[in-house]
């Protein structure tokens, strides 16, 4: 088992920036995944810890080596790719073993790794075939097992299931934690689907044009994010950024939110947050409370620090186990999740109650969490 | 799309489709005649003798189907002074045309794929150099590749002119292997390369058996031109390493004796022959490859 440690790390593309200076340290069976949206420089770490870029700046350890200038097939790696990659000539007994092969293992050794590992993915009815008469899913477990069959001590994984329809995403989702679990290797995965990165990591990379935003566990991603993009990239529906100015009222902190001539709202905080913002009166914020944070008046076990109001229902869009409310705030459509029997019709007044113990509270110039 | 997924579709009915129909069905009759009245022409004449020749008329189908003419020209017409037919220059043309489409072919997969798959500052300039031999006339390099020939030993020989083929063959082949290999995913080759696999590993065992209808292509290509290549022939053999379209034309043009239409006729075929092999055969090759090579990401 080993550890990837990323010290200073650059890469650019001709003139542009593409990395910009990373630490990562990843404990030797960790399962971290890289998160971003689409150019963030994920994929292209990811290629970096492979060995497929060149790196431009820093260093780059695996298993306490450096690597800079090992090429791939010395790496101890293994890797898949979000197209599969499978060579479509050759069959799938063929694919898997191609990279022992190539590297001049017995014929006996081959047989016996193959057999091992086509039962451990389901795979032994297919090992004739070739990768074009497989289906989506059956060509993402034959890519799986090439990368399983060297048996390395890193994983990579480049946006695996990107490619698969949303019902096979979730069940190879789940296989890919057991097999973590089963395993115990390190893996970097790459997604920049923010439920696949709360699912299987063990800690999550939250990235932004090249930097790492946030490296920390799910929880702490999810609550406790350090600004306003890791907060608005993380849930799903987003979290709701409300903006506002602290102020006080009754001699309690609040965020006055909304202009005066539509209803403005005044979120009281929550006593933790009131020491950190009472030198800050005056200042404008971002009030960020997820949807799950705003739900029917009464229909939870009360608590302290609860904001109830009253607003016009003005989208309803029902999910299955939920329901998502809308009501205009601020000049933005904030999103409420109330249970489905809660739900009422656009345009009736629907009483809102707001859990701020859950509310996080961002500056507006820095985007920097309060 | 195949007849099968045609027959699906609704058609038009009724007197009005019936006679478009008829209209187009006999308009592409007409085209279809217009084309092969040449072939049918020759082949009739070349079963022909001298003397049905000069009583029919051009068009008469043959009253009596005769070898003859074939006989002479592939084995004993005159080629200049020589007359053996066109049978040894169609072995020089065959022992020409294989090694100059493999080894052309070959390279072009290389570059090809050297130019996709393992980018290099400038690979851009170099393909744009190398597309640039492809339309360099063939008049221009007459002269400064006799001279090269001649330098290297090699003027008025077969492998001259399979070098000259070579290079002047090479722009085509590198310009369709890389339009090939640029669609092909590059996650193929960096897996390969985590796989343990090399520059050349890569290229033999992965690569190549992809490209085979970028393979097909470029050989028809390939063939086409050099089997048919007159100018070459002419500048860079003499007498006996002629290739077979020289030989051609030195039967047809003979100004001695009488002109024998049907032995004209017989070795314009001959010469024609492998090229509409190679159609036949490998047109069914690059329609398999195309449809067996797809396999979507």
């Amino acid at each position: 088992m080993s550890d990837i440690r990323l010290e200073k790390v650059k890469k650019n593309f001709g003139a542009t920036e593409v990395i910009k200076g990373i630490y990562l340290a990843i404990d030797p069976g960790e399962f971290v995944v890289l998160v971003g949206p689409s150019g963030c420089g994920k994929s292209t770490l990811l290629n970096l810890i492979a060995g497929l870029e060149t790196i431009t700046e820093g260093d780059i350890y695996i298993g306490g080596k450096r690597v800079n200038d090992t090429p791939p097939r010395d790496r101890d790696i293994a890797m898949v790719f979000q197209s599969y990659a499978l060579y479509p000539t050759k069959t799938v007994r063929n694919n898997i073993t191609f990279g022992m092969v190539s590297r001049n293992i017995p014929k006996a050794d081959q047989d016996a790794a193959v057999e091992e590992i086509s039962t451990l993915l389901q795979i032994e009815r297919l090992l004739s075939r070739k990768p074009g008469q497989l289906s989506g899913g059956q060509r993402q477990r034959v890519a799986m097992g090439r990368a399983l069959v060297r048996k390395p001590d890193v994983f990579l994984f480049d946006e695996p299931l990107s490619n698969l329809d949303a019902k096979l995403r979730i069940e190879m989702r789940t296989e890919i934690k057991k097999l973590h679990q089963r395993l115990g290797k390190t893996i970097v995965y790459v997604t920049h689907d923010q439920i696949e990165a709360m699912t299987l990591a063990s800690r999550i990379a939250v990235m932004d044009n090249g930097h790492i935003r946030q490296f920390a566990d799910p929880a702490a991603i999810y609550e406790d994010p350090v600004d306003l993009f890791v907060a608005g990239f993380m849930g799903s529906p987003p979290m709701n950024m409300i903006p506002g100015k602290i102020g006080a009222q009754d001699g309690q902190c609040v965020v006055s939110t909304g202009s005066p001539d539509e209803d403005p709202l005044d979120f009281p905080l929550p006593p933790a947050l009131y020491e950190r913002v009472s030198a800050m009166e005056g200042r404008d914020v971002i009030l960020g409370l997820r949807p799950e944070a705003i739900f029917a008046a009464g229909t939870e076990l009360p608590g302290a620090n609860r904001f109830t109001f009253e607003r016009p229902v003005s989208v309803v869009e029902p999910t299955g186990p939920d329901t998502m409310i809308l009501f205009h705030h601020a000049g933005l459509d904030v999103v409420a999740r109330v249970r489905p029997e809660d739900a009422r019709p656009e345009g009736t007044l629907f009483s809102f109650e707001a859990d701020m113990e859950k509310t996080k509270l961002f500056d507006a110039k820095t985007t920097l969490r309060i | 799309m195949s007849r099968k997924n045609l027959s699906g579709i609704v058609q038009q009915t009724g007197a009005q489709h019936v006679v478009m129909r008829t209209l187009l069905f006999l308009t592409l009759g007409v085209f279809c005649l217009y084309y092969l009245i040449p072939l049918i022409v020759m082949i009739a004449t070349s079963l022909k003798s001298l003397e049905e020749i000069r009583a029919g008329s051009l068009l008469s189908l043959p009253q009596e189907v005769t070898f003859d003419a074939w006989n002479k020209a592939w084995s004993s017409a005159c080629v200049g002074v020589r007359c053996d037919g066109l049978q040894p220059f169609f072995w020089n043309s065959v022992a020409m045309v294989v090694p100059a489409v493999t080894i052309s072919t070959i390279l072009g997969a290389l570059n090809g794929y050297a130019l996709t798959k393992w980018r290099f500052p400038g690979a851009d300039i170099i393909f744009a150099l190398i597309l640039f031999g492809a339309f360099i006339p063939f008049q221009v390099i007459l002269l400064p590749m006799a001279r090269t020939l001649g330098v290297m030993g090699l003027a008025g020989t077969i492998p001259g002119l399979i070098l000259v083929h070579v290079i002047y063959g090479l722009a085509f082949t590198t310009l369709f292997f890389r339009n090939f290999f640029i669609g092909v995913s590059s996650g193929i080759i960096q897996a390969a390369q985590i796989d343990g696999a090399g520059f050349f590993g890569i290229f033999f065992r992965i690569v190549l058996p992809m490209s085979l209808p970028a393979i097909v292509v470029t050989v028809i290509w390939q063939f086409t031109q050099i089997w048919n290549d007159f100018l070459f022939g002419i500048a860079f053999t003499v007498g006996d390493s002629n290739p077979v379209t020289v030989a051609l034309n030195n039967v047809v043009n003979t100004s001695t004796g009488v002109k024998e239409y049907n032995v004209d006729m017989a070795a314009a075929i001959i010469a024609a022959l492998p090229t509409l092999a190679v159609y036949v055969i490998a047109g069914a090759y690059f329609v398999r490859g195309l449809s067996a090579g797809a396999v979507k990401g």
